[in-house]
């Protein structure tokens, strides 16, 4: 898959934005709005998996929830296999749902408690008869490594893992071509974490969905993905493959996202961990200035980030949203 | 092998817990409350529309289990009819509070924006409204009596399964399962019905037990002031009510109703914390 646009493309993001309303100052304030996501472009491949990765608040669910129809573009086109997001009726887009589905990062709030596992799992099917569903509900449990016994039981019976397993079973059932997992791992003990992402690579290579994977971890990511996208507050700041973003990152942000993973082996630290990171937080007044969002925090901030960069083509699917690399 | 033995049992008492204790006493209670007020249509000890003014104010006795009142009238068979209007009012004020309070709740939660913001107010505006003022007010148009009663507190109580059912309904929309189940493709009217309902209904039926006995409570207020229940029908707010006068001379007047209100109240909220320990699914094991 190369991130430019593909008419095979299960999804395309073009100059996605999309923005909150914030509580007025006063009641006769103008509206003021906080923009999560700003003019983000990407595309994944049918049968490609693409991570998302970023901070806390660097847009990274907005993002999601966009995609998956839950929350409203205030800018840009979302297109899934083709079909603008925002031109489809309600009754459409309930017909299209089965084709993505989602991946929640909490799988202890993502379960209904009150709902037996064969009510949850076959949540997605709509309208299929009561027997066949349940057959197809025990097929995707089987899949995920669950048992038929399992049906009738209740979400408080299982473990953290085994929820979200649950809840990956719940997205597999209707068969759908895209797949956006917000954080599935992240609130899973280490052990389990790879258990799940183990089933979400089989189950990948098994039934060729696409995943959009979310995450704040580039280990997690760079052991899943082949592309990845990192985002800082709302932007693109860097596109490309996974393998060489990572070793080589053009963005200071994503060196500063590489050098905080934890490695095993302190004396292969790079030699760019000695680099600076300022500390500070993100600048609130970049929008309105135009300024780099990331110039507060940039050890080689320069006269020139005044002006916000655009992203540019590196070549070889790499993009880097920077004036200096 | 005692060890062993204990262990088990207190397992099993441990799982079937204190839940069980308030099922079978709560739902005891309530069935005798029931089965008397069925009962006292078809028999009573003693005829409560004849009076005696020979046996008035009388303690307890075998003739007369529970003492007469200030008529000379027999007050088991007063409570034992007084229980056929505590529970049509509980059950028809709950009622009518349970059901369009929570209608507009969900409804305000579902629909949102001005809608919500509208009948909310319009339910604090009634909240605020006093119950007598809503009953006098009621009586006037539609004369004094059990009903108009049942109506005021009925609708008194809609604002607080509203307002009660909108604040459960918001933190449950706010959790992920309710996000899973818009990305299934499923209806705001199957969200709140299978999701939000089911999830807010351990709250509902604890209000519901407390106002029930509320209700009671408040048909004695407004009987105080005649708007209630009218006499020669027999209350436990009346009975009470009118006991006031006689406390010093014979107590037993104002005991008996007062321990029927409490008992049938206690009854109401244990049946009503076992219900819901029983309808969570998590409380119940081994299902």
């Amino acid at each position: 898959m190369s991130i430019s646009h593909q008419a095979s493309a299960v999804l395309s993001v073009e100059d996605l934005s999309v923005r909150y309303r914030l509580p007025r100052r006063s009641l006769f304030a103008a509206p003021e709005w906080f923009a999560a996501v700003t003019g983000a472009t990407f595309s994944v491949g049918k049968g490609a998996s693409l991570a998302l990765v970023g901070e806390s608040g660097s847009g990274k669910s907005s993002l999601a929830k966009a995609v998956m129809g839950l929350e409203p573009a205030s800018a840009g086109a979302i297109r899934l296999f083709g079909q603008d997001l925002a031109s489809l009726s309600a009754n459409e887009l309930r017909e299209l749902r089965r084709r993505f589905q989602m991946v929640f990062q909490d799988p202890y709030s993502s379960l209904d408690p009150r709902h037996s596992i064969q009510r949850i799992v076959i949540e997605p099917l709509r309208d299929v008869a009561r027997t066949e569903a349940r057959e197809r509900a025990a097929e995707v449990l089987s899949h995920v490594g669950l048992g038929v016994n399992d049906l009738g039981k209740y979400p408080h019976q299982f473990s953290g893992g085994q929820r979200q397993r649950i809840a990956i079973a719940r997205a597999l059932v209707t068969k759908p071509d895209l797949i956006v997992a917000d954080e599935p791992v992240s609130a899973l003990d280490v052990s389990v974490q790879a258990q799940v992402l183990n089933l979400m690579q089989d189950l990948q290579a098994q039934y060729g969905m696409a995943y959009l994977f979310i995450s704040h971890d580039l280990a997690v990511v760079e052991y899943l993905c082949e592309d990845v996208v990192v985002l800082y507050r709302g932007r693109v700041v860097e596109i490309g493959k996974t393998r060489e973003v990572m070793k080589d990152p053009a963005h200071p942000y994503t060196q500063e996202l590489v050098n905080a993973m934890p490695r095993l082996g302190g004396g292969k630290r790079r030699p760019a961990a000695k680099q600076q990171v300022k500390a500070g937080s993100p600048d609130e007044n970049a929008n309105a200035t135009g300024a780099c969002p990331y110039m507060s925090r940039c050890p080689r901030a320069a006269e020139v980030c005044r002006v916000a960069p655009s992203l540019r083509a590196l070549g070889n699917g790499r993009s880097v949203a920077c004036h200096l690399s | 092998m005692i060890g062993a033995q204990t262990g088990r049992f207190a397992k099993i008492r441990y799982r079937l817990g204190a839940s069980w204790l308030s099922l079978w006493l709560g739902g005891f209670i309530t069935l005798c409350l029931f089965a008397t007020a069925i009962l006292s249509y078809f028999w009573t000890p003693h005829s409560v529309a004849r009076m005696n003014m020979r046996a008035r104010l009388q303690a307890p006795s075998l003739d007369h289990l529970l003492g007469t009142d200030h008529f000379g009238r027999d007050i088991l068979s007063l409570l034992m009819i007084g229980s056929q209007s505590a529970l049509k009012i509980g059950i028809v004020a709950v009622a009518i509070g349970l059901v369009l309070g929570v209608l507009l709740g969900l409804a305000a939660t579902a629909r949102g924006g001005w809608f919500e913001e509208l009948a909310m107010r319009a339910s604090d505006l009634l909240f605020a409204f006093p119950v007598v003022l809503l009953a006098i007010m009621l009586a006037a148009t539609f004369g004094p009596g059990s009903v108009t009663s049942m109506i005021a507190i009925g609708v008194h109580n809609i604002p607080i399964f509203a307002r009660l059912t909108r604040g459960g309904a918001k933190s449950i929309l706010a959790r992920e399962f309710v996000m899973a189940s818009r990305v299934a493709g499923r209806s705001s009217s199957y969200i709140a019905a299978l999701h939000v309902l089911p999830n807010v209904l351990n709250i509902l039926v604890v209000q519901a037990t407390i106002s029930f006995a509320i209700a009671i409570l408040a048909d004695a207020a407004l009987g105080y002031l005649g708007l209630g229940t009218q006499p020669p029908t027999p209350t436990w707010g009346r009975m009470l009510k009118d006991a006031q006068s006689f406390l010093s001379q014979s107590p037993y007047l104002a005991i008996f109703p007062g321990l029927a209100i409490a008992f049938t109240v206690l009854g109401l909220n244990l049946f009503g914390d076992a219900l819901r320990d029983l309808l969570d699914p998590r409380s119940s094991q081994g299902r």
